[in-house]
This record gives C-alpha cells, sequence and structure tokens, in this order.
C-alpha cells in the first residue's frame, strides 16, 4: 500500500492504494465518486474522462498513486458551488446532446478542456477536438451542437454558432404534423 | 481489468531512475505516459515485478535549442511537443505526426521518448525520427551513449535499448536550406492506429529535389526508410509525374503484415499513394 494525498472536487484526502489501484477505481470504490464511469476499460472510449492537475485524462489509464500530490476535477465537482449546472452541462441538457448518458461525463470533461485552449472551435475541431468520446447512441450531431452552444456561453455573448437542433422532418412529417 | 500487483518505483532523477531499474529484480518496466503500458499491463500481457515510474523526473521534460540540434526530453508529453516553438520551427514533421498520435487524453500524458522506446510499428513517431536521422540519447549506470534512428529500432516493439538503460533524450539535427515536410497517415477511424503512414522529408534546389526521406511507420516490424524511393528522387526534377513514378518503388524491401485493418498486398499498394502524396506535399507541389 502507498499513501497518496489527493484533492478530488475540492476536498482532499489522504488514502492508502495499492500502486496498481487505477485512479477510476479510486474515485468510484473508494470515494464514491460513480458519477465518473468506466466504459471500454481499453482507454479508448472516453467515458473515464477527468481532470488531472488542469488536463483531460483517461482515469482508467492512470494510477492513482500519479494523482499523488495532485489535483482532480471530476463530472460531480464541474458545477458551480451553491447550485445550478455548468454552462456546457446545461447545453448537454438543452441541445439534447445525449440519449442513454453513459457517455456523457467523459463528454463534458473532455468538452471543457477542449474549450480551455481553444475557446470558439469550428464544428471541426470540436469533432476532432472530442475524438477521444465514443457515443454510440446519438451520431454525434447534437453533442458538437452543445459544445459549441456553451463555448458561446462561455465567451460570455451567450449565443453561440449553434441555434437549438432543428429536426429535419421531411422523411417523418407526422413528427412535426406537416401538411403533406 | 486489473493489473497484477507490482512493486512501484518514482524517482525524481535519472540517477534515482537508473538506480531503481538496477534493483527492480528481473522483471522491470519503465513508465513514461503509461498509456500504452497501462492498457497491457490491464490486460495482464505484461505483469512486471517492478514500474519505475518516470512522471516526476523533471529533467526529462521539455525542449530545448542545442546549436546544430533541437533536444526534445524523453518524457515530453505529446502535448507539448506538438505546441512547442522549437518544434514548430525546426521540425515541424513532429508536431503534425503527432498530432494525429490517439486523441487529447492521451496526447496529455503520452510522451515522445515513451512512443519511441515502445517501437510499435504502427506507432506514428519511429518513422518520423527514422526520416529525421534524429539520435536517441541512452542512459545506464556505467554512463550515456547515443544511438542514430537508423539503428535504434531492432525488431517488433524491440529497441537497442538493453536492460538497465533509459532513453533520456532524442536529439533532432536542425536541416539547413530549403526543407518541406509531410506526413501523411492513413486509418479508419478517430484515434486508430495507422493502417500504413509516410513521412516525408525533401530539400528541394532550383527546380529539383536535391534530397528525400522517406520514413515508412508500419510496412514491417520497425519503421523502414525507404530508400528505391530516396534514391530515383535523389537530383530529380521536381514534377508531379517524376514523383508519382518514383513513388511506385516505395514497397521494395518492406514486409508488412497481414492483420484486421489490411492485407500485406494492400499496405503495399497504399505505401505508394501516400509516398507519392506525402513527397508531392513536402515538394511544395
Amino acid at each position: 500500500m502507498t499513501q497518496i494525498n489527493v484533492r478530488v472536487d475540492g476536498v482532499t484526502y489522504t488514502d492508502d492504494v495499492e500502486p496498481r489501484t487505477l485512479l477510476v477505481h479510486y474515485l468510484r470504490e473508494q470515494l464514491g465518486k460513480v458519477g465518473t464511469v468506466v466504459g471500454c476499460d481499453t482507454s479508448n472510449c472516453g467515458a473515464c474522462t477527468v481532470h488531472l492537475d488542469g488536463a483531460a485524462v483517461k482515469s482508467c489509464t492512470v494510477l492513482a498513486v500519479q494523482a499523488d500530490g495532485g489535483e482532480v476535477t471530476t463530472i460531480e465537482g464541474l458545477a458551480p458551488e451553491g447550485g445550478g449546472l455548468h454552462p456546457m452541462q446545461k447545453a448537454f441538457h438543452e441541445m439534447h446532446g445525449l440519449q442513454c448518458g453513459f457517455c456523457t461525463p467523459g463528454m463534458i470533461m473532455a468538452s471543457v478542456d477542449l474549450l480551455k485552449e481553444n475557446p470558439d472551435p469550428s464544428e471541426t475541431e470540436v469533432r476532432e477536438g472530442i475524438e477521444g468520446n465514443l457515443c454510440r447512441c446519438t451520431g454525434y450531431q447534437n453533442i458538437v451542437r452543445a459544445v459549441q452552444q456553451a463555448a458561446g456561453e462561455m465567451r460570455g455573448s451567450g449565443n453561440g454558432h449553434a441555434s437549438p437542433a432543428e429536426v429535419d422532418t421531411a422523411a417523418a412529417p407526422h413528427v412535426a404534423g406537416a401538411q403533406q | 481489468m486489473i493489473p497484477a500487483a507490482f512493486a512501484y518505483a518514482r524517482p525524481s532523477t535519472v540517477d534515482e531512475a537508473l538506480q531503481a531499474i538496477a534493483e527492480g529484480g528481473d522483471d522491470v518496466k519503465i513508465m513514461a505516459g503509461g498509456q500504452s503500458l497501462i492498457p497491457v499491463m490491464r490486460l495482464r500481457l505484461a505483469a512486471p515485478e517492478t514500474v519505475v515510474d518516470l512522471t516526476r523526473v523533471a529533467e526529462l521534460r521539455g525542449v530545448r535549442d542545442d546549436g546544430d540540434a533541437i533536444v526534445i526530453g524523453a518524457m515530453t508529453t505529446h502535448h507539448d511537443v506538438m505546441t512547442d516553438p522549437l518544434v514548430l520551427q525546426h521540425a515541424p514533421l513532429i508536431a503534425e505526426a503527432t498530432e494525429t498520435v490517439a486523441d487529447r487524453q492521451v496526447r496529455a500524458r503520452g510522451t515522445f521518448g515513451g512512443a519511441l522506446a515502445h517501437a510499435d510499428p504502427a506507432g506514428d513517431l519511429p518513422a518520423v525520427a527514422l526520416a529525421l536521422d534524429a539520435d536517441f540519447v541512452i542512459a545506464g549506470l556505467g554512463g550515456r551513449r547515443t544511438v542514430p534512428a537508423s539503428e535504434f529500432f531492432v525488431d517488433y516493439l524491440t529497441t537497442a535499448l538493453e536492460e538497465g538503460e533509459l532513453l533520456v533524450e532524442i536529439r533532432v539535427p536542425k536541416l539547413a536550406g530549403e526543407w518541406g515536410m509531410r506526413y501523411e497517415k492513413f486509418n479508419r477511424v478517430a484515434q486508430a492506429w495507422s493502417i500504413v503512414a509516410v513521412a516525408a522529408v525533401v530539400r528541394r534546389e532550383d527546380g529539383h529535389i536535391a534530397e528525400a526521406r522517406i520514413g515508412l511507420t508500419n510496412m514491417g516490424a520497425t519503421p523502414l526508410r525507404a530508400s528505391a524511393v530516396e534514391a530515383a528522387l535523389a537530383g530529380a526534377q521536381a514534377s508531379p509525374e517524376t514523383i508519382a513514378e518514383a513513388a511506385r518503388s516505395a514497397a521494395e524491401g518492406t514486409a508488412p503484415s497481414s492483420d484486421l485493418n489490411a492485407q500485406a498486398d494492400y499496405r503495399e499498394h497504399l505505401v505508394q499513394v501516400l509516398t507519392r502524396r506525402a513527397v508531392t506535399a513536402a515538394a511544395g507541389l
């Protein structure tokens, strides 16, 4: 066992861990931070993405001992104190950037990290920026819109590139009750 | 999937690291960014007795100017390499190829030296180091030695690093004259390994190609130089036709594998196409 000191979502913890304990398992099983999920277990899917010392990492591919002395932010620590949602969480909600929701914690953490480096990404830049996160439901369309919406809000303009998703109803006129 | 138990050492200097490697027992693994090592340990393809984690060895991080070369510390992360002003100025090929490695999260942890020492034939950086004629500085308890890229990659996942040794830095010579560079990578989906990729470094002079250096990714157990293409291009006119003709020899002397992503003959075709594209772009055409 190795003792680690780590600050997670604003709280400092001192814990004994085995060197082989992965950060994601430490967060979930020792700290109860189950908002961070294990998806693929092979560092492909990005569902376990958290911020370690300010950078997005896949917490299934970092040892808990490597976070010793560091600062971790999970999806549970993203929202501002005192309630409400982080603009990225709000945008995923408003733009319907999820279906089953399993990829969402990782998507949001990766997207927040992307905007730190590129506050105004194009659609292509968003798609490339979150290439380490897989979604098997949405087809990504609304996720990209959500990231751009959040980018707009976080830049302070209050409106991003994206307006609420417009649904092409041509193939499904009954959805919109179109006259055809 | 959790790795098998191991003893863990976390040195903070190169000397401490070498000591920890020497004292680690029969099966020591050196961990750089861990982005390849942790997955193989989780799959229990590796179950080392001791892991020596270099994360805190600060002297191995960063890029510096050393006169006729830039020197990249082995523990410099992919993210830091691709945004480094010296790399962008003197070896933009490295930045271009590094941008295609895995994804943002992996590039935040994964390191230049780790990727080279891992020597995966589908990895992007070995062929780039080979095309740039980089030198590998290796530390051992007995001192340091330098190995050229042409001798560093020995076999599948095997390098010139001996037991007890550590890759500390990579020297990339500055190029004099008018050079162009291009990395052409082919893969099927985002964050995937290269099926084939080509690194081209071309010096132009008076409308001719004075010199071309071409590194191939995933065309054999190690990165390879496309020597036949390099010979055909030396002194040739810098025209699309000449380059297309020369690129037809790109598969000469290669031994690509067949796997789920591609058969060998497909790779042999692909390498010709990518060589033509990479050289054409590097020649500024």
